[in-house]
């Protein structure tokens, strides 16, 4: 087993080590927590040197089922952004989770676990394995440590994911069934070399199935239901979780599975896909802006921004792709700062209302200046991160069809609207005598938590080239794979003799 | 064939784990009258967990000397030792999971351990049965043992009508058993399924008539005691009633024994006319589904709402049998196996929170044991997941396995509605996972006694068992899959 094989095991021994810590030491277990998950990041930043980045080893072979996983330009940053961000999540709840703190950071090590896999996954089974596996922590996540409505949204969040997870799998069964394999760069050799071909109905139903399970999880307009009362009832770390990693495992899963695996049926479908992207991306922002509740706005405004990311990949086209991509871990860092920095207000005046506040600047300036940063850069201020991302996609959209773009660079005005306004009567004007008692300013843990995310915020923004390079390599090879009517060649690894045998027999 | 009135040793051998669990069964009779009233009976209980790992221990030996005893009215192969050895394993989990229970109730006595033996041993005889006069004995000394065992507490009036009912409504089905295993004498003028299997294939075979006849009076009768709707009306009550220790026997190894002769009969005899039948197992697979999943969702109390969660995964491995393919047959068998584990498991913390006289057994009374007892919960949540079919559990991948087959079989519609079917049951599977991790702790948590000894080795065995068939299903799926093809076609 190579050094992924391992690595993505890591997070697992640190949830099976965190259960064997007395649960009265909840010191211990917040720093045991935090170190391990520091160390797993630390390891997962050794992907970017290491080679071979890939592990192939049989799991079930009776059913060829086997434990193949890799890592490309498509999942890297992903990889590195859940690995960052885990740590940062328990930073965050120090002070936050003040109950049942083991089983807290061994489900937030759980959830770890379950997403590097989905991301890191080639084999279909598996994926599917990792993709349930991440469900259960986050619905106990939210179920726990929750607001008020906590269970309702707990079990809101599972049951869609579940519901629309099924005829996934049924869709897994059924290309295994046809192509012998579980192995994912297998069926693509297969589909490329024309051995595995899906009738037009077949790739209309399989691409649906698939779709519509990502689609709940991104969440695309209008499966986004769950995904306010989720956000908005879950603990800051799972807010942050959810919104930077987890709506990623949809658009994610788009990008690796539907569009290689059903090009046509992925064109076909543009259309209207695109359509509901674009809706989701004015919807989103029209709903944010009356917000009377600053978690919820966040969260509405995710609906909106992932609506980009949408819209990038039904573009069908490199910058489409790209922005997608580079869009992804834009959301995946502003927007995962600025649910820390809703949680920090959350923390020191347990209100998530905006009218309760106002005039938080002057009380606690580093904490409206961090702010200020992380709202500029959601909204897509030039040399911050966001720019860059929706740039690429406006531009890929215009590429497609030039009225996608003119509608979704509507939901850019908006986002500056609502994120402003929002900002203005949060943070400016009258300062109520509350506020002022019970606005401290940023201390050295919550500074720690949010720097690197500052940090990042101006390095995607300024320095994209660290960045997309690899993104772009990975992309120009899925906009390979999805050229329809055109003879293409797809790299991949050879597939090994006994899948290579398979092949041959149920070759038709 | 030969009438030998003197069964060569080796067909005693193949025999030998029912008869050290009739053996057992009586020793325990006999020991019982000789201590007297005052004594613990727990000794009683060690001497059947003894007799049964026996009975596991020759099991697995018997595989090694695989083959017909006594004129072939037996069979050892995989197919018998696979279920040979989950029936004996969910009676040892039963026999752990009810000491304290038993004597919470005042109702430790030997005659339950005794019970439990002889039903196990009937259970060994059907699935080793290869012979329908043998199938019809080995149902009958299971079901009349496990009828007993359900009327155990004698003063309690739901235990007497679960017992009652179950009594009343397994007789009739055994009768309609019965009438079909007449016909199909009529129709071959042979009992052993070897034979009428080379009679059916006979070009001058019986009238498709007759045994469309015998096949449908069996599916009555077996459809009955693997509580496949529509004749699942009784298990609901029948599981609540019944002292929880009892249910989570009577919900896993009867119905796994009952399964497995249901598919030898199927797969074997009646696989020529399988065209005729598949329809009627696809509208019973999908009405067991349905029923058992939708009622489930309104019930309060766990024990009820786990009968009609068992209605629904009698359903899926109908699923499998439908596929009648070697695919669907080792589909059935991991299912029955991952299944018996994950359903006496959540009967077992049953067992654990129900208090005297089984007060505690509705869904909120369930409510922080999360935090009360967190490994009981953990136990629980694990078998929960099982049940809702979350991955690296044994239930995620034994519904995986099952609708492959039937996906293999081009069952496309059942595949999607089963499924569909997969995710309403994760709601009230949920529910459990809520009340037990969400709310604050009520009467029934509040003072729990510490895990007795017996209860937690069944608990985290079971839990262990799920995981591993989870994670690791190949040894018993390659074991699974070679042992359905060795049987039938």
């Amino acid at each position: 087993m190579s050094f992924l094989g391992w690595f993505l095991l890591t997070p697992l021994a640190a949830f099976l080590l965190l259960l064997l810590l007395p649960r009265e030491q909840e010191k211990t277990i917040r720093v045991a927590a935090l170190a391990l998950s520091l160390a797993i990041f630390g390891l997962s930043l050794g992907l970017l040197a290491g080679e071979p980045r890939e592990t192939d080893l049989a799991w079930i072979p009776e059913l060829n089922i086997r434990y193949h996983v890799a890592v490309d330009g498509l999942s890297i940053w992903l990889i590195l952004l859940t690995t960052l961000l885990t740590p940062i999540s328990i930073l965050i709840s120090w002070k936050y989770i003040d109950r049942r703190v083991k089983e807290f950071h061994a489900f937030l090590l759980l959830l770890e676990f379950g997403v590097l896999g989905v991301f890191a996954a080639m084999d279909l089974f598996l994926f599917y394995v990792y993709w349930e596996v991440g469900l259960v922590p986050m619905y106990f996540l939210i179920g726990i440590w929750g607001h008020d409505r906590r269970i309702y949204a707990a079990v809101k969040f599972f049951l869609y994911t579940m519901a629309a997870s099924v005829l996934m799998l049924a869709s897994i069964i059924y290309v295994y069934q046809r192509a012998g394999t579980f192995d994912y760069p297998a069926i693509l050799a297969m589909l490329a070399s024309g051995k595995l071909t899906f009738t037009s109905l077949e790739q209309t139903l399989l691409f649906l199935a698939f779709f519509v399970a990502f689609a709940v999880k991104v969440p695309l307009f209008p499966l986004h239901t769950w995904l306010p009362d989720a956000h908005v009832e879950a603990p800051t770390a799972g807010s942050v979780m959810l919104a930077s990693v987890l709506l990623k495992l949809g658009t994610y899963g788009i990008l690796r599975f539907c569009l290689p695996m059903f090009p046509t049926a992925a064109r076909e479908n543009a259309g209207w896909i695109a359509v509901l992207a674009i809706v989701g991306i004015v919807y989103g922002a029209l709903v944010a802006m009356v917000q009377p509740n600053v978690k919820k706005l966040v969260a509405y405004s995710s609906v909106s921004h992932l609506g980009f990311v949408i819209l990038g990949i039904f573009s069908f086209n490199q910058q489409g792709f790209d922005g997608a991509v580079y869009q992804m871990l834009n959301h995946g860092v502003s927007t995962g700062a600025l649910f820390m920095l809703v949680g920090y207000l959350y923390e020191r005046r347990h209100s998530l209302e905006i009218q309760d506040y106002g005039g938080v600047s002057t009380p606690a300036p580093w904490l409206s200046t961090v702010f200020l940063i992380t709202t500029l850069a959601s909204i897509g201020l030039p040399t911050l991160n966001n720019f860059v991302g929706e740039f690429l996609v406006l531009q890929g959209a215009a590429q497609a069809d030039f009225r996608w773009a003119v509608f979704a660079a509507t939901g850019v005005i908006l986002s500056a609207c609502y994120m402003l306004w929002m900002y203005q009567r949060t943070f400016y004007g009258e300062t109520p005598e509350k506020v002022t008692h019970q606005m401290t300013d940023l201390n050295g843990r919550e500074w720690a938590a949010i720097l690197p995310l500052l940090a990042l915020m101006v390095w995607m923004g300024t320095a994209a080239e660290t960045f997309l390079p690899r993104i772009s390599a990975a992309n120009r090879l899925i906009l390979q794979q999805t050229t329809v009517n055109v003879p293409f060649n797809v790299q991949t690894p050879a597939p090994r003799p006994d899948v290579a045998a398979k092949e041959i027999a149920d070759a038709r | 064939m030969p009438a030998n009135l003197f069964p060569a040793p080796v067909e005693i051998f193949r025999f030998l784990p029912e008869i050290i669990l009739a053996l057992g069964g009586t020793l325990i009779m006999v020991l019982e009258a000789l201590t007297g009233d005052r004594q613990p009976k727990n000794a009683l209980g060690h001497v059947s967990l003894a007799a049964l790992f026996a009975a596991l221990v020759a099991a697995v030996a018997v595989h090694g000397s695989p083959g017909p005893a006594f004129s072939s009215m037996l069979l050892v192969d995989g197919f018998a030792t696979f279920f040979r050895v989950v029936v004996i394993a969910v009676g040892i989990l039963t026999v752990f999971s009810s000491y304290r229970y038993l004597s919470r109730e005042g109702a430790n006595t030997g005659e339950y351990y005794a019970l439990v033996l002889f039903s196990v041993a009937g259970q060994g005889v059907m699935v080793t049965a290869n012979e329908l006069i043998m199938i019809f004995i080995g149902l009958e000394i299971s079901s009349i043992a496990t009828y007993v065992m359900a009327g155990l507490l004698r003063d309690d009036a739901r235990a007497n009508e679960s017992a009652l009912k179950y009594f009343l409504l397994g007789s009739f089905a055994t009768a309609f058993l019965l009438y079909g295993i007449a016909f199909l004498y009529g129709a071959t003028g042979t009992t052993n399924l070897t034979a009428i299997r080379e009679t059916v294939l006979r070009a001058d075979g019986p009238s498709p008539l007759l045994l469309g006849l015998a096949a449908a009076l069996m599916l009555v009768g077996f459809g009955f005691k693997i509580s496949s709707a529509p004749f699942q009306m009784w298990a609901p009550d029948v599981y609540q009633g019944a002292p929880t220790p009892v249910t989570a026997f009577m919900s896993a190894g009867p119905k796994a024994a009952a399964f497995a002769i249901f598919l030898r009969v199927f797969v074997t005899i009646f696989e020529p006319i399988g065209d005729r039948w598949e329809p009627i197992i696809w509208v019973f697979a999908l009405a067991s589904m349905t029923i058992g999943n939708f009622a489930a969702l309104t019930q309060s109390n766990v024990k009820r709402m786990l009968a009609y969660s068992s209605i629904a995964h009698a359903g899926y491995v109908l699923v499998a049998l439908c596929a009648r393919s070697d695919i669907g047959t080792a589909a059935a068998m991991f299912y029955l196996a991952a299944y018996a584990l994950m359903n006496v498991g959540a009967f077992a913390v049953v067992a654990y929170i129900c208090g005297k006289g089984e007060k505690y057994v509705g869904i909120d009374d369930l409510a922080g044991l999360g935090s009360r007892r967190p490994a009981v919960a953990a136990a629980l949540t694990i078998f929960l997941c099982s049940l809702i079919g979350v991955p690296l559990t044994g239930g995620f991948f034994g519904k995986f396995y099952i609708f492959k087959a039937a996906l293999e079989s081009k069952l496309i519609w059942l595949t999607v509605l089963g499924l569909l079917n997969s995710a309403v049951a994760a709601y009230y599977y949920l529910r459990m996972l809520v009340v037990m991790y969400m709310r604050e702790p009520g009467e029934a948590t509040e003072n729990l006694e510490p895990l007795p000894a017996g209860l937690r080795t069944a608990l985290f065995t079971s839990a262990a068992g799920v995981l591993l068939l989870g994670i690791f299903p190949s040894r018993i799926l390659e074991f699974a899959v070679q042992s359905a093809k060795l049987f039938g076609r």
